[in-house]
């Protein structure tokens, strides 16, 4: 999976957990979720499972802990599926 | 503070129809909603008919976000929702999209037990050590509230919003308690309901304590008959039912529609004493409750010409319309019109009293007392105090003008509601 497949995958992902004023136009590598995209902090839960769903991995606490931006998380992904 | 409240938005969630019309169709036709379950068959139930609403799918998309639906599965809160939005537009109220809370208008939807379908999701992943993959709306739809907490957020209101619970009296104690709120000044608006899930989880209990019938898996239509002699047990249903209660200013100040005034009524106990138990009312009790709902609504035990009952279909039928006989001091031909719409829609459990109050007040609209189906043979220690003729076997036209509604529960507890005719 190239860094752009990933890329469009986890903004599937993300697009459903965005409040109705934010577009998907708005996501950008360096968006924080909470800060920038007014992603419930609640929502951030469900994101790192849809996540593990999607890449078959599996993120542990101090991988969510890390997890603030939109490059963090493709980081983090990309880590995980290297590792494998 | 004494002020006036009036009833301007009604919804429904019910297992003969879903929305107003549909409802209202299914009680004038006499329709039942008690259908044969095959889950239950597969799970062994003695009882294998129950009463739940039929929402289509294509439906949800205009009462929840798809991020709401995601993971959805919590029938209780689907029906309160459907209804509360329901009765909410119904009043013509806007959901509030500004951003101050709307201080004046609150909720209270109470229910039994919520979420009962996720919350045995998350007891197999808990069990199976995987906690971390629960999600987060595990809490929000399994705490009693989160009906009230879904409704609160979906409408802006900035009021009290809670959720009561107080078993099968639960819709009526919802009724009478935003009625106390709005007649002490305390709020303008109060969206007012309850709600049960569906399902073996829920039902499984009632079908334990052998106090279903039994005898009619092949016939569930007929299975549920109130007041009849032949009686065998109430059958279990579902759904949700809501009431946007107001004060007249409010109403009149916003040129809303009115159905009905309520208004007031009591509730109480019967301690479990006496002849009252965990699950068997105390006469005295009940009694009490339906006198003091009289005097409370500043009416005569005369005004009353329609009573809707709690009458769930068992042995205990006759009894309550004994109380309410005595309560009122009247019988034979002079008793009010009685009629019970649970051969329709079984016993709804926390919902019933909210869905039951919803098709109480509709007679006002329609000119109409709903008919009792499956009751061809009225129990004879029934005819014994009440004239046949007081008990609709089908729909007919009538201008009810105060209609006293009633709902027990486990626990031993009553709560009545005194609901009047609206004339400008």
């Amino acid at each position: 999976m190239t860094k752009e497949e990933r890329y469009e995958k986890l903004k599937d992902i993300i697009k459903i957990y965005l409040p109705e004023d934010v577009n998907i136009t708005a996501v950008h590598e360096n968006s924080n979720f909470i800060t920038e995209l007014n992603i419930n902090s609640a929502s951030l839960v469900d994101i790192v499972l849809d996540v593990e769903d999607a890449f078959d991995i599996r993120l542990e606490n101090e991988d969510m802990d890390e997890m603030l931006t939109v490059k963090n998380a493709l980081d983090i992904i990309a880590t995980k599926l290297a590792a494998k | 503070m004494n002020r006036r409240v009036v009833i301007t938005g009604l919804g429904v969630c019910a297992p003969n129809g879903v929305g107003l019309n549909d409802f209202t169709n299914a009680l004038t036709q006499g329709r039942s909603g008690i259908r044969f379950q095959s889950e239950l068959e597969r799970l062994k139930f003695g009882c294998q008919i129950a009463a739940n609403p039929l929402v289509k799918d294509n439906i949800l998309n205009n009462y929840f976000t798809p991020l709401q639906l995601r993971g959805l599965n919590a029938s209780g809160i689907v029906y309160g929702v459907i209804s509360g939005m329901d009765a909410w537009a119904d009043a013509g109220l806007e959901p509030n999209t500004s951003t101050e809370p709307s201080w004046d208008y609150g909720i209270l939807f109470g229910t039994g037990i919520l979420g009962v379908d996720k919350f045995r999701e998350a007891i197999l992943m808990i069990d199976g050590q995987n906690v971390r993959r629960l999600g987060s709306t595990s809490v929000l739809q399994t705490m009693a509230s989160g009906i009230s907490a879904y409704l609160g957020g979906n409408l802006g209101c900035g009021n009290q919003v809670s959720t009561n619970s107080a078993a099968c009296t639960t819709g009526t104690e919802g009724v009478l308690m935003g009625h106390e709120r709005i007649s002490s000044g305390k709020a303008e608006v109060m969206l007012v309901g309850s709600c049960s899930d569906s399902g073996p989880y829920v039902w499984g209990g009632f079908d334990a304590m052998r106090i279903l019938p039994r005898g009619y898996n092949d016939n569930p239509t007929e299975a549920s008959r109130p007041m009849s002699a032949s009686a065998s047990g109430f059958v279990v249903g579902s759904g949700a039912g809501a009431l946007v209660l107001e004060s007249l200013e409010s109403a009149e100040k916003r040129g809303a529609k009115i159905y009905a005034e309520v208004l007031g009524g009591e509730i109480n106990s019967g301690g479990q004493l006496g002849e009252g138990s965990m699950t068997a009312p105390n006469s005295i009790a009940v009694q009490r409750c339906i006198r003091n709902a009289v005097q409370n609504a500043g009416i005569e035990a005369t005004d009353i010409d329609v009573i809707n009952g709690h009458l769930t279909a068992t042995a205990k039928d006759s009894l309550e319309v004994a109380n309410w006989s005595a309560a009122l001091n009247r019988k034979g031909v002079d008793f009010p019109y009685i009629n019970s719409f649970k051969g329709m829609i079984g016993h709804c459990l926390a919902a019933a009293g909210s869905i039951e109050c919803v098709a109480s007040v509709l007679q006002f609209k329609e000119g109409v007392v709903f008919g009792n189906v499956n009751c061809e043979d009225a129990h004879p220690e029934i005819t014994a105090i009440i004239s046949e003729t007081r008990i609709p076997r089908t729909t007919i036209s009538y201008r009810p003008k105060v209609i006293a509604k009633a709902s027990f529960g486990f626990g031993d507890v009553n709560a009545c509601v005194i609901f009047k005719q609206y004339i400008d």
